[in-house]
């Protein structure tokens, strides 16, 4: 398959960086990922054939990696952290209060495929849990209320 | 070589050559270090953390697997710490392991349950519910139980390193990690069973096997394949009279602990329901069942007219024809050539030629005869390589063929060699064989090239120009990579060459004409076949030699023959298969014998047999047994003693693993037929007839010793060799089998017919 010019070159860049070919290959699953929003098996066939490894392989790294994913996510990927530091400071409630509020369980989808959920381990912000991340921007300490202006501000913004 | 580093482990002062892995140098001192990842000859993984050790000055414990040895290292292998790691390693393993080890197949030789027993803590302290994930089919032969998987990465390291398949990963993470198969939910393989062997758990089980025995009531039988040519060791697992499956797990054999799927599972045509179990005559032109003394009987009148006729001189066809197997022994190709010439007094005898081992032979003796320039002569252990030689020798070149499918076991020696030991591999093919990942050198050629091939290794102008420019797979030859090609070959120390049926007669003798003008050492491996293709040649089923390839038509050869037998043998060379089946055709054969053959497979029409006595003698009702008057139910390699020679000329030993009710033995069969016709054949017992040959057959007096025990010795029948003349090469052809074909016994075969890479596996891409 054919990917973009910019895709194309970040693999360039990629593929000079590492001693060893395989070392390239979650860097270009993210890259991919980002401009395609999740890894289709088109894409996982091209990248496994470029990198010389087998599918299974690749399936097998794709699988070990909790942000590399094989269904579409929302424009919106919600990564709402539960582990220890912001599950003392209500990262649990946080996480229930968005499934409620989207009507979606973990990994799943909103109908109109603006919003998905996930429950993800430590993303490194401990100090100002609890912590999401929306996409790549993180927002901290977190209240229901919170979360819900945060929803309803994206809500607003996407349709205009 | 530098000097070995001294170290002290467990207050034992021990040695190792720098490089050494801790764990090797403590094992071969006797020092036990647990593993369950390690495993000589594979990838280390360090992924089991069972081998850990107390190094001195290092703060953490280390893993055995990937330190190597240092000058002065102090090690202690059984300190508390120790011992405490690899019982905490192990309460970690069982927590989501399930405790089914009574239904489990593994149990009794798993190697988990072991380590529990020896080093493991007696209770767990864990309280959650374990992990549960339902057992899913891979293939007809693969089931894969995820809950009992240690993720030690065996099966995906055999795979890959070994088989070059890479049909197994590793997917998820933590306790959720599985192994997956290449395609979702089954597998698309070679369908060895390498991973279900190396497994040390019962994670990986076989179809043909599991929740059918218990490792202890079984008896281990140890003998050879029956298939190909490269005559692995196998150990049936026999209980109750039944075989249950096939393994090398002990790697005692030539082959270590390798088998392909044939090796493994292949041995099921023993119970095929369609195996011949009574004797057959034709009756009214239909087969019909009799006792083994009226088909006895009924040959031998029918023989003894013809022989009488012979004798009285009013007969104008030729008497009899036999064909013999690829897959008896050598006692019984040995009696069966011996009861043609000395009781059918005829040299009419031939077998199906799948290489041209007399051709090799041939040139092997007259390269030693006549060495190169003014060079001492060679031994023949300079021309012929054993199998394990490919996984040494510092090139191996492969000229057409596909081992991988037609060789599993040399093409695992030529990949071993390749990713342990730097071999250097050459290979001439017009396509893309599997082989051919694992390269230095590919050259792509034209099909049925190989003759070509040979001629521009022989420097011929012609034949290069022939090889240079566009290849039907896409490829351009220059002539600088030609030169190359050669130029490297010639450089090569240790090279071994194999060959299979597209070099034969004088072309097989221009091979070895250019490999012993190489500079370096240069040996030979013809691949045929079947099980004992080479027994079959070596043995004599041939129309213009005695056993050892000594001509027929050379007086001093077969007066020791006759001496030894007491009678006398027929000089005329006799007819090749071909000409025994165009004259039985043509009503110029009184009488037909074919043993373990199925000459009559790809003939139009059966019927064309006419009036010839056709005598079957076979495991089931082949397209030549089918025209038989009379059809002899035969045991099969697993269910008789005996010797077989492998297609490189190492001798083994088979044993009887079983018996098959109202078959007999082939050899018992020609010891009945002469009593019958009023000859005394003698020896009677294959273990006599082994004597016999040791005495007589040149390069077979070989010591038994190494054989008995369940090794194997080289056999070269060189001494004394007389030029044979070479008039009758031409039929030589290989059946082509793939990994999961395997002649008559693999139709016959449930495992090998119910793997769907039999219809799903493609040849190779042209080169």
């Amino acid at each position: 398959m054919q990917f973009s010019t910019q895709l194309e070159e970040k693999f360039h860049r990629l593929a000079q960086h590492y001693p060893v070919k395989r070392s390239a290959l979650v860097p270009m699953l993210l890259f991919a990922q980002d401009e395609y929003g999740f890894l289709s098996k088109e894409i996982i066939a091209e990248i496994s054939r470029r990198m010389d490894l087998t599918v299974l392989d690749v399936e097998g790294t794709i699988s070990y990696y909790s942000m590399l994913r094989t269904k579409p996510a929302g424009r919106f990927h919600l990564q709402i952290c539960t582990n220890i530091s912001c599950m003392l400071r209500g990262g649990d409630k946080l996480f229930d209060h968005a499934k409620t509020k989207l009507g979606i369980g973990n990994g799943e989808v909103t109908p109109d495929g603006l919003f998905s959920l996930e429950e993800v381990e430590c993303i490194g912000a401990c100090a100002w849990a609890p912590a999401i991340q929306v996409n790549y921007d993180f927002h901290h300490e977190l209240t229901p209320e919170r979360l819900d202006q945060l929803i309803d501000e994206i809500q607003r913004v996407s349709r205009v | 070589m530098a000097d070995n580093f001294k170290f002290n482990v467990d207050g034992r002062e021990l040695q190792a050559k720098p490089g050494t892995l801790l764990i090797d140098a403590c094992r071969a001192a006797g020092i036990e270090v647990p593993a369950f990842c390690y495993y000589p000859g594979l990838s280390l993984q360090a992924a089991c953390r069972m081998c850990l050790v107390e190094i001195e000055k290092t703060p953490k414990l280390q893993t055995a697997c990937t330190t190597p040895v240092a000058e002065g290292m102090i090690v202690r292998t059984s300190t508390p710490i120790v011992v405490d790691a690899r019982r905490a390693m192990l309460e970690l393993l069982l927590a989501n392991h399930p405790l089914d080890c009574p239904v489990c197949d593994k149990g009794g030789e798993c190697e988990l349950q072991d380590m529990v027993f020896r080093y493991g803590a007696a209770e767990s302290r864990f309280r959650e519910e374990k992990r549960h994930v339902d057992e899913q089919q891979w293939s007809p032969v693969v089931y894969y139980d995820a809950p009992r998987c240690i993720l030690c990465y065996r099966c995906v390291r055999v795979c890959g390193e070994g088989m070059d398949v890479w049909a197994l990963g590793v997917v998820n993470r933590g306790a959720r990690s599985e192994i997956a198969p290449n395609h979702g939910d089954h597998l698309d393989c070679e369908e060895c069973g390498m991973c279900i062997d190396i497994c040390p758990v019962g994670a990986l089980t076989s179809g043909a096997y599991r929740y059918r025995a218990r490792p202890w009531e079984i008896k281990y039988v140890s003998t050879i394949c029956t298939h190909c040519g490269d005559g692995c060791k196998t150990t049936l697992s026999v209980r109750n009279g039944k075989i249950l499956r096939g393994n090398n797990r002990d790697h005692s054999g030539i082959n270590g602990e390798f088998l392909c799927i044939k090796g493994r599972y292949g041995y099921d045509f023993i119970e095929n329901p369609n195996r011949i179990r009574t004797p057959l005559i034709r009756k009214d032109g239909k087969l019909v069942e009799a006792s083994w003394e009226q088909a006895i009987q009924t040959i031998a009148a029918k023989w003894k007219e013809i022989l009488h006729r012979r004798e009285t001189g009013t007969q104008e066809a030729q008497a009899f024809g036999v064909i013999g197997s690829n897959h008896t022994t050598n006692e019984e190709n040995y009696i069966l050539q011996k009861f043609a010439r000395t009781v059918l007094k005829t040299n009419n005898i031939d077998h199906h030629r799948t290489v041209d081992y007399a051709a090799l032979i041939r040139a092997i003796a007259n390269a030693i005869a006549k060495p190169v320039g003014d060079s001492a002569a060679r031994p023949a252990s300079d021309f012929l390589a054993r199998s394990k030689d490919l996984s040494i020798a510092s090139a191996v070149l492969v000229i057409g063929g596909n081992p991988t499918d037609q060789h599993p076991l040399l093409a695992w020696n030529i990949r071993e060699g390749c990713r342990l030991n730097g071999t250097r591999l050459y290979v001439i093919n017009s396509r893309r064989i599997p082989l051919a990942r694992k390269t230095f050198r590919f050259l792509p050629i034209a099909e049925g090239g190989e003759q070509n091939a040979l001629e521009f290794l022989r420097g011929e102008r012609d034949a290069e120009k022939r090889l240079q420019g566009a290849t039907p797979g896409g490829r351009e030859v220059t002539a600088e990579f030609l030169n190359d090609f050669r130029d490297k070959l010639g450089q090569e120390k240790d090279l071994i060459v194999l060959f299979e049926a597209a070099l034969s007669g004088e072309c097989v003798a221009q091979l070895v004409e250019w490999g012993s003008r190489l500079p370096g050492r240069t040996r030979f491996i013809a691949q045929g076949d079947y099980s004992n293709s080479r027994g079959a040649a070596d043995m004599g089923l041939l129309p213009n030699a005695l056993p050892g390839y000594a001509s027929v038509e050379d007086n001093d050869a077969r007066l020791r023959f006759e001496n030894a037998w007491s009678t006398t043998v027929p000089a005329e060379p006799g007819m090749p298969l071909h000409d025994m089946l165009a004259a039985a055709a043509q009503g110029k054969l009184e009488s037909l014998y074919v043993i373990g053959a199925n000459p009559l497979k790809g003939w139009d029409t059966a019927a064309s047999l006419g009036g010839c006595f056709v005598v079957v003698q076979d495991l089931f009702l082949t397209e030549t047994a089918l025209v038989a008057d009379v059809v002899l139910p035969a045991a099969s390699a697993y269910e008789k003693s005996g010797t077989v020679t492998n297609t490189c000329g190492e001798l083994q030993k088979l044993s009887k693993g079983m018996e098959v009710m109202g078959t007999r033995a082939d050899l018992d069969i020609f010891s009945r037929l002469a009593g019958a016709l009023g000859v005394t054949q003698a020896p009677l017992k294959s273990e006599e007839v082994l004597e016999e040959i040791r005495k007589l057959v040149s390069g077979y007096g070989v010591p038994l010793v190494n054989i008995v025990a369940g090794g194997a010795e080289l056999v070269a029948p060189l001494d004394g060799f007389q030029p044979v003349s070479a008039t009758h090469t031409a039929n030589v052809k290989s059946s082509r089998d793939t990994l999961f074909t395997s002649g008559t016994l693999g139709r016959y075969s449930s495992s090998l017919q119910a793997v769907p890479e039999r219809t799903t596996r493609t040849e190779p891409d042209p080169a």
